[in-house]
């Protein structure tokens, strides 16, 4: 039972969306008939500072609540982190990391037994929302590489979050993100 | 209803559902996401209780004091220093016999100054007179409310639920939110026996001068020993209407032919299961009592679910500074002069928000099949920042105690 938990680590500094990003792969992982946990590393929000948060998925109830020592898959919504934490500690052999960067994969220095993909999220953001709002791009980018969300549970997510135009501009991006993600996967 | 929400928002949308009457709390971390939750509710027409705002957490409790010594159903929800400024009005809370429900969010108490998840609030209140029960997940507190509001009203004790700040009140999980009408079939609308109202006057908190102060207090003491039957009935009722487990006080889990067994209360103990699991997968005879109801204590039940056992191991997040846990102390007081006594050992853990890994867990229960000592040990220390602090090698062992209750030697009688 323990062996079919994935998890998800994602960093990003206070302001990204980081805890949103991960309700947002919690919410359709629950809308897929999952069950799902997200939590924040708690009590360091502070706009700018590194955040992390933490996503479970499951197709059993989820009892452990510690905090995510060897994820399956990262999303790094701010590639700056790489510099000051060691952001890939734990990953699992053969893990996926989703980075919000417009370098190429190789541009990275990760070890071979990782895959990468790289999302120019912000470019994203800027041309359809207007704004730098990335976290809605990283999780469709997620999605597409994973395959472990369904792209449709992960929209519905958004908009009951963000109902109307914005959620709407949300989705485009997010479209945007996973199929650019399930091409650049 | 099967929905997938932050903890916080799940137990006000339930407290909500259990219709109070007077819902008045004060703002404090973790706990401010029910409120605010409540307080939305409240302005949305769907909580149709008298929401006060007051000053601070000892005017908030003094309000559902007075608001339930009029007969009505009232609520409050605090953390830490909150509950601390409280304390005062708790125990004229318990000793005036209402049926306040509190939800504690769990957080460690200063100094230093902490914001995260510890027990060690709630469990420096256990003398108050309240009732106090632990949840493990979201799940659990929200149906721990419902029968909190029951059992309280039943037996006119006031009633704390208490989850782990953080760890619980902000994780987003999935949870099953109970309809109007399955509440309303668990708990039926307040009846108190007696209230305060002019058409009928009564006197409650009087003064209970040397003749008469002893007697009541052992009347208190009568009700919360007669408290088990009424929480071990609610929480029966619970799981035969909603086919969820409960578990009343003490909840065995793997406990049959277990030689070791690892005690704890509220959301560790989820990470704990998943760790039996994989021990008992490799053959380990292990197992977890999981306690709910820590007052009333219920000392027997302890008793004959934990004598068979070789040793046992009680994880807190809470200390009794120069002695050990808490509940280890209070589990130990059920042995005395039994004729089967296991190895009882406190494990200090999480304290201020350190986090506990599976990991963490398997070492103690593996050290437990190989070292049989009663002893003391705080898990997760760093021991470089203790030496920092001009530690010696021996502070770290006295502050740990290897052997609590040294065997006799030979020749003593």
């Amino acid at each position: 039972m323990v062996n079919l938990i994935k998890e998800i680590r994602i960093h990003g500094r206070g302001g990204q969306g980081n805890v949103t990003a991960g309700e947002f792969l919690a919410e359709a992982a629950f809308i897929d008939g999952l069950f799902a946990q997200a939590f924040p590393m708690f009590g360091s929000e502070r706009h700018g500072a590194p955040v992390t948060a933490y996503v479970r998925i499951s197709d059993k109830p989820i009892r452990k609540r510690s905090q995510i020592y060897e994820p399956d898959y990262l999303i790094v919504q701010d590639p700056s982190l790489f510099r000051g934490e060691d952001v890939l500690q734990g990953l699992k052999s053969g893990g996926l990391i989703v980075i919000n960067s417009s370098l190429k994969p190789e541009d990275f220095d990760i070890p071979y037994d990782y895959r990468v993909v790289t999302i120019p999220a912000t470019e994203i953001a800027i041309e359809i929302l207007g704004k730098p709002i990335i976290n809605t791009i990283m999780v469709g980018a997620f999605a597409g590489s994973s395959g472990e969300i369904s792209r449709n549970s992960l929209e519905k997510a958004v908009l009951k979050r963000y109902p109307g135009k914005l959620g709407e501009k949300e989705v485009e991006a997010l479209r945007k993100a996973y199929e650019w993600a399930e091409v650049n996967k | 209803m099967k929905a997938i929400m932050e903890g916080s928002q799940a137990v006000a949308q339930v407290v909500s559902l259990c219709k109070p009457n007077v819902v008045c709390a004060y703002p404090i971390t973790p706990q401010t996401h029910i409120v605010e939750r409540l307080a939305i509710l409240h302005s949305e027409g769907k909580l149709k209780a008298g929401f006060v705002l007051a000053e601070s957490e000892h005017s908030a409790a003094s309000i559902v004091l007075g608001a339930s010594a009029t007969g009505a159903r009232s609520y409050t929800a605090t953390s830490s220093q909150g509950l601390l400024l409280m304390t005062e009005v708790m125990f004229n809370i318990a000793g005036m016999r209402l049926p306040v429900v509190m939800t504690v969010a769990n957080r460690a108490v200063s100094a230093p100054i902490n914001i995260w998840n510890d027990q060690q609030d709630s469990m420096s209140l256990r003398d108050c007179g309240w009732i106090q029960m632990y949840a493990e997940d979201v799940q659990e507190a929200c149906d721990m409310h419902i029968q909190a509001f029951r059992i309280a009203e039943e037996l006119n004790i006031p009633v704390m639920v208490c989850m782990d700040g953080f760890v619980l009140t902000h994780s987003m999980e999935v949870v099953d939110i109970p309809s109007q009408d399955e509440v309303d079939e668990i708990l039926p609308p307040f009846a108190p026996s007696y209230f305060l109202t002019p058409k009928d006057p009564v006197t409650l908190g009087s003064m209970a001068g040397p003749d008469a102060y002893m007697e009541i207090r052992m009347l208190l003491h009568k009700a919360m020993k007669d408290a088990p039957r009424v929480i071990q009935d609610v929480s029966d009722e619970f799981e035969e209407k909603t086919g969820r487990h409960q578990g009343g006080l003490l909840d065995p889990y793997e406990l049959e032919d277990a030689e070791i067994v690892l005690v704890s209360m509220g959301s560790l103990l989820g990470t704990m299961k998943d760790v039996v699991d994989q021990l008992r997968d490799e053959g380990y005879p292990i197992g977890i009592l999981k306690v709910r109801t820590t007052r009333p204590f219920p000392r027997e039940k302890f008793h004959d679910l934990l004598c068979n056992a070789r040793a046992v191991a009680v994880l807190e997040k809470d200390i009794s500074l120069g002695l050990e846990g808490i509940l280890c102390s209070e589990i130990r007081s059920a042995f005395c002069r039994a004729a089967k006594t296991p190895n009882i050992s406190s494990f200090i853990v999480g304290l201020g928000g350190r986090d506990v890994r599976e990991d963490d867990i398997r070492n103690i229960a593996i050290s437990m099949f190989e070292n049989d000592s009663c002893r003391v040990e705080f898990v997760g220390i760093n021991k470089e920042a203790l030496a920092a602090a001009h530690w010696r090698a021996e502070d770290y062992t006295e502050c740990i105690s290897t052997d609590v209750c040294p065997k006799p030697e030979k020749g003593d009688s």
